[in-house]
């Protein structure tokens, strides 16, 4: 009895202590709380712009709201001329091709291809009035357009095929009586609709984030946050933090989930140890486009069916076309799991002039850089868009097509459904050579994702990435993920040396079992 | 040629062999799931599971290292070439002759030459590499001041956790081929019994001395009675206390 009680004094008391110490001390989360009470602190403007005289005229003239703007806020007019929203290109750094200005003015992409000839429509979405075809002058600040970001009444609407002007009748003086800081709806006025509709092009971002639950964005949803763009996208002097790398290329001026939440955001230190490699995105965003479905296939190839001499549209059950004469087959998918890559940040585009690699099994419109070894590098999730699209397979160079018009016959695909005499259109204006032959080549983009995060209790679960097969990091190369990779030679040898070993075992005990039995009845 | 019953396994040895044992089970039940090799507890469980019987196991070698050292029971590991062959002829050939064990086993000198060499080797190599391995995969990354610093003191994580595993595969047929030998004893269970009990039936030469350990304690203390000059363990002394 002593000495059991001498026993578990000495040796099992001190074995129960040191493991209870080593557990975590759990605690409480006080820099989400923190955060939590600094965003629900509600925005307070410091000026009310309907009691300014000057604001209270009837406007006819875009140009003139833009003056009016610019007569107080005098400095505006320059700060939008240097901005991205304005210039849609920046001086980036590009390993392997050095300094290079690149934006949607100068790159195509695998949705529309391109604003070359279009601009009359697509640059609708852009901040500024007028940029119907080179001539744009893009260092008058009148040609800016403060509305369509600072219009807090919701009602802004700006022209479809009006090259950036407003719709003509709207009530121009309650809109710049009630401006002021972006809302969701401004910011997603336009990038809700990239590639022609509601959630075409991102897969996160679209209007139901007007309206959604914490379930769908735990930062925008209602219940949730309530966030505004802004609030993360923090802005001085009309420079945006954030960028997407469809038409982006450097480390810099990055909007953050670290910003926030810092680089040590769990409670639970083995979580922390995975931001080095990581991004928060990875767990946090496990699927979107949550609630509208968001193109992830787009055909070009097939464009120019017609029925009965017209054109028509075939639609999916949930009402998103997948066949459309003027745009070719089209996927549309729910909920979608991501795709994940190594990226380090910088990118590289796949320029009008560069060319085209047939041997590929596909050409990159842009080009995530980053690998494991990488210490900068992080695993991101990322929608891949694939696309089929026009080339020129004389001169190996990515083609633009003239899509719009505002008359038929002059060209224009979406009117005349004329693969020639649209692709000779775009490449006339654009001032490139073309061989007058085109033919389709397949193409990726890769558009990272970075909204619609789930409340913390949706994200991703160890299983999901740590196990054998089929686990979201399948095809993520270069790192040893625990659960996941195995070097085959080892485990085949180890498991060969522990059969090996068991029959061995059952030889010997067998051998001996009956020559004890021989060797008894011998003796008998 | 006598038998007597001697005390040759001390109750903390009897309680590190078991704990021990448990220990390396469950960190290979817990161990390959991390790997990958099937599902049982969950992935996260696993791991956690994993990491706590590690420091079990780091715990249970240190005290058992000062135990070694204190009781001079270490000396049971030196290697010796003496009857080295012998015994794995036994093992080959003898055994199946009912040819009698060439290594006497004595309190003394508990284990035969085979065994020396097989233990030794996980004294001094495999469980000190499993213990390198294990820690350098817990702790080659780590917060520290508001961030996560990888010191690359460690290199490449997917060598060591190569290592660690084929450690964990040699255990794993040291612990078939150990618990199939455990029956190769004076009877099949004998040695099983004294592992459990600590008390096992020794032959001894006529009229030799039975060697005891030279404490005349047991382990925990408790005083023993030494009768004339030939001191001998009695079990009938604890069985009646």
């Amino acid at each position: 009895m002593k000495n059991t009680v001498t026993f578990i004094l000495s040796v099992v008391v001190p074995l129960v202590i040191i493991t209870v110490v080593l557990r975590d001390a759990s605690q409480d989360n006080k820099l989400l709380a923190e955060l939590k009470e600094e965003y629900s602190q509600p925005h307070v403007p410091s000026v009310d712009h309907s009691k300014h005289e000057v604001l209270q005229q009837d406007f006819d003239n875009p140009h003139e709201i833009t003056a009016t703007c610019i007569s107080c806020h005098t400095e505006r007019g320059e700060e939008l001329l240097n901005s991205f929203h304005f210039t849609w290109e920046r001086e980036d750094y590009i390993e392997g091709r050095g300094v290079t200005y690149l934006g949607k003015s100068n790159l195509l992409n695998n949705f529309c291809t391109g604003i070359f000839s279009n601009e009359s429509t697509c640059n609708r979405c852009h901040a500024g009035y007028g940029w119907e075809d080179q001539n744009f002058d893009f260092t008058n600040q009148y040609n800016v357009d403060c509305l369509v970001c600072h219009d807090n009444t919701g009602t802004y609407e700006k022209l479809r095929g009006g090259a950036g002007y407003p719709e003509p009748g709207q009530d121009f003086q309650a809109i710049v009586q009630n401006v002021g800081r972006p809302q969701k709806s401004n910011c997603g006025y336009c990038h809700f609709h990239g590639g022609g509709g509601n959630n075409v092009k991102h897969g996160d971002l679209e209007e139901a984030l007007l309206t959604a639950s914490r379930d769908v964005d735990v930062h925008m949803g209602l219940d949730g946050a309530n966030l505004e763009c802004v609030d993360c996208h923090i802005t001085e002097n009309h420079q945006m933090k954030g960028r997407y790398y469809g038409v982006s290329s450097a480390n810099t001026r990055r909007a953050t989930c670290e910003q926030c939440h810092t680089a040590t955001p769990h409670l639970d230190n083995m979580l922390n140890s995975h931001v080095s490699k990581i991004a928060c995105q990875t767990c946090h965003i496990p699927e979107y486009a949550k609630v509208n479905a968001t193109k992830m296939f787009w055909d070009w190839s097939t464009a120019g069916d017609l029925d009965e001499g017209k054109a028509f549209e075939l639609y999916d059950d949930e009402g998103n076309p997948i066949y459309q004469s003027i745009k070719g087959d089209a996927a549309w998918h729910t909920n979608v799991e991501p795709e994940y890559f190594w990226f380090n940040g910088t990118a590289d585009h796949f320029l009008i002039s560069d060319q085209v690699d047939t041997t590929a099994e596909f050409l990159r419109i842009n080009t995530l850089f980053g690998e494991a070894d990488d210490p900068d590098s992080r695993i991101i999730p990322s929608k891949v868009h694939r696309g089929r699209q026009p080339y020129d397979p004389v001169y190996l160079t990515i083609l633009q097509a003239k899509l719009w018009d505002r008359e038929e016959g002059r060209g224009a695909l979406w009117l005349d459904l004329d693969w020639e005499a649209a692709l000779t259109a775009g490449m006339e204006y654009l001032d490139r050579p073309y061989s007058g032959e085109w033919d389709f080549v397949d193409t990726e983009m890769y558009l990272p994702i970075n909204h619609m995060v789930s409340p913390a209790d949706q994200a991703l679960q160890c299983e999901d990435c740590h196990t054998r097969n089929d686990g979201r990091m399948q095809f993520v190369e270069g790192t040893y993920i625990p659960g996941k990779t195995t070097n085959a030679t080892i485990d085949v040898l180890g498991v060969l040396l522990i059969i090996f070993s068991f029959l061995g075992v059952i030889t010997h005990a067998t051998i001996r079992f009956i020559s004890h039995k021989k060797n008894n009845s011998q003796t008998a | 040629m006598n038998k007597q019953k001697v005390y040759i396994y001390k109750l903390y040895e009897r309680f590190w062999h078991w704990t021990q044992a448990f220990l390396i089970f469950f960190l290979a039940l817990t161990g390959f799931e991390v790997h990958g090799s099937f599902t049982f507890f969950g992935f996260e469980n696993a791991v956690d599971l994993h990491n706590k019987a590690a420091w079990a196991f780091i715990i249970l070698t240190i005290f058992t290292i000062f135990w070694h050292f204190t009781t001079g029971e270490w000396r049971q590991y030196m290697p010796t070439t003496k009857n080295l062959k012998a015994q794995a002829e036994y093992y080959i050939f003898g055994i199946f002759r009912n040819a009698p064990h060439p290594t006497r086993k004595t309190l003394l000198s508990k284990l035969n030459p085979l065994q020396r060499l097989v233990y030794l080797s996980l004294k001094i190599l495999i469980f000190p590499v499993m213990i390198a391995t294990g820690l350098a995969y817990m702790y080659y990354r780590y917060p520290s001041g508001g961030e996560i610093v990888e010191p690359g003191i460690v290199g490449d994580l997917g060598l060591v956790a190569l290592i660690h595993t084929i450690g964990a595969y040699v255990l794993m047929a040291f612990v078939v081929i150990h618990v199939y030998l455990i029956t190769t004893g004076h009877t099949l269970t004998s040695n099983l019994k004294a592992m459990i009990t600590g008390w096992e039936e020794l032959e001894s030469e006529e009229g030799e001395k039975t060697p005891v350990s030279k404490t005349t304690k047991d382990p925990v203390g408790e005083k023993v009675d030494q009768p004339g000059d030939t001191p001998k363990i009695n079990p009938d002394n604890y069985k009646s206390k």
